[in-house]
């Protein structure tokens, strides 16, 4: 018997594996991981250190030892027989575990045009270091993709006094995860950087000489990256016959449809209790859900509810968001020095916050709102658009009443 | 042990915390909600994110970025991902005004 086993050695897997020792757990731990490296963290890809990539470690090969984790890298998952709670690696040794972690994470979303092989991902280290060694000074790249992940390599490219394209099929950039008002800052705030915006325009076709769009216009780039989202990776638990959709479908608890197999991260779509399943991207996410899912493995039965947040920066501006904004809330603003920050209110109660200011200026607020949002609260929308009302001052006298 | 003035502690919050730079070196500074203060390193040892745009909550800090935590008394690290603890300066206030040993 091998213990716990992880699959995949990302954020989720890798904090995983730590809290099974948080937990008291003093079995075998074996944590796989497909990519040659200690596990690293990815957020930090984007910003070089001169043009060097980093390699932020999430943990020194000396923590995986003193904890007792048996670290397996550059090998995957092949196949998983959850009957007989046996996985089979890709160099063909077999596991059989105790208790099954999926953290197999996500991968980028591929283009299906002609030339689609030309363009680079932007997702590993190695992805990371495919794109800054052909970038300088004055070479163009075009990026295909407005979302956080697109945005955010545009904003590091002008940065490097690059010239960049943005294509995207949408007619707003960053209109999937980010409020209509912060997406309108960060546009015109790319705009005025320099970023040329292709929007509402399709691929037709990628080459030497860059995108072909679908109204048969050029955009001239000496590399494509394509930033159209990821998929789960979810291929080994589908060949099992696990339940999937959108990411291998979990309950509650972050278990899978089969028995003693959890997932979370990326990889991992989480019932709701209003019904319906949601998968998160973040990094916040992944560290979360694996402190959940670990201690479960552990012996507890734990209900994954952390409220969703994400920060993307870009330029000198910090965008967060915390929670889930719907059309349906009624949004109130407060304009501060440092930003904007808009409350999100579900029938009165805070449900979801989101800010953008210069650097982390508007951390502070949004980790209060936060706070009110898990005391459940209903601040009035007069005090919530006041920048001369402390969002503390309102947790505490919420507390104390 | 050189004492170097950081400033009146009416321009700190109570329960809050500036940013105080000095001598190419950044620092956060601490007025507790009793009023007390304190000095720490200024970069939270995760990443180098400036822990002064952090809540201060009680005696606690927490990084704006990636919420790890410290004691801001002690320097200790009190949740992950911070696991490296702060270097902590004396602090003291005279007339209004916050001095720091930095040496």
């Amino acid at each position: 018997m091998d213990g716990m086993v992880i699959i995949g050695a990302g954020e989720p897997g890798t904090r995983a594996a730590f809290a099974l020792r948080e937990a008291g757990y003093s079995g075998p731990v074996t944590l796989v991981g497909a990519e040659p490296h200690l596990p690293y963290e990815r957020p930090p890809l984007s910003k070089t250190v001169g043009d060097a990539v980093q390699m932020k470690l999430i943990c020194a090969a000396e923590a995986l030892d003193a904890a007792g984790i048996t670290y397996l890298k550059g090998l995957s998952a092949a196949e998983l027989d959850a009957g007989a709670g046996a996985v089979r690696l890709s160099d063909g040794r077999v596991l059989h575990y105790e208790k099954l972690l999926l953290a197999t994470g996500a991968r980028p979303r591929r283009l299906t045009c002609p030339g689609a092989a030309g363009a680079l991902d932007f997702r590993t280290h190695a992805d990371a270091e495919a794109i800054f060694s052909r970038v300088a000074p004055g070479r163009s790249v075009a990026i295909i993709g407005a979302g956080l992940i697109g945005m955010e390599l545009a904003a590091v490219l002008r940065g490097k006094d690059v010239s960049v394209s943005v294509i995207e099929a949408a007619l707003r950039p960053l209109g999937r995860a980010v409020p209509a008002r912060f997406a309108e800052t960060l546009h015109a705030r790319h705009v005025a950087e320099g970023v040329r915006f292709h929007l509402d325009r399709g691929v037709a076709a990628i080459s030497d000489d860059g995108v072909t769009l679908t109204d048969g216009s050029l955009v001239h780039a000496d590399l494509v990256v394509s930033a159209i989202g990821v998929v789960p990776d979810i291929a080994l638990a589908e060949a099992a016959g696990l339940a999937t959709g959108n990411g291998i479908l979990t309950d509650a608890d972050l278990r899978t449809s089969a028995p003693n197999v959890f997932a979370s991260g990326d990889c991992a779509a989480v019932a709701q209790p209003g019904g319906g399943y949601i998968r998160y991207e973040s990094w916040r996410n992944a560290r979360t859900q694996a402190e959940t899912a670990a201690r479960n493995m552990a012996g507890a039965a734990e209900t994954f509810g952390a409220l969703p947040w994400f920060w993307s920066d870009q330029y000198d501006l910090g965008l967060q968001v915390a929670g889930l904004p719907q059309p349906a809330h009624q949004i109130v603003l407060r304009s501060a020095a440092e930003g904007e920050l808009e409350f999100y209110l579900d029938d009165g109660r805070l449900a979801a916050s989101a800010g953008l200011g210069t650097g982390n200026g508007l951390a502070r607020d949004i980790k209060l709102a936060e706070m009110l949002i898990a005391a459940g609260l209903s601040p009035s929308p007069a005090e919530l658009a006041d920048p001369g009302v402390n969002l503390k001052m309102l947790l505490k006298s919420a507390r104390a009443a | 042990m050189t004492w170097v003035s950081a400033g009146k502690l009416d321009d700190i919050e109570q329960e809050g915390a500036i940013r105080f730079d000095h001598g190419g070196r950044t620092y956060a500074i601490y007025r507790g909600p009793d009023d007390s203060v304190y000095c720490t390193a200024g970069l939270c040892t995760h990443e180098a994110i400036h822990l002064a745009d952090g809540l201060v909550m009680d005696f606690e800090v927490e990084c704006p970025k990636h919420s790890g935590a410290f004691d801001y008394r002690t320097g200790e690290a009190i949740r992950l991902p911070a696991c490296e603890n702060l270097k902590t300066y004396p602090a003291e206030v005279i007339d209004g005004e916050v001095r720091v040993a930095l040496a």
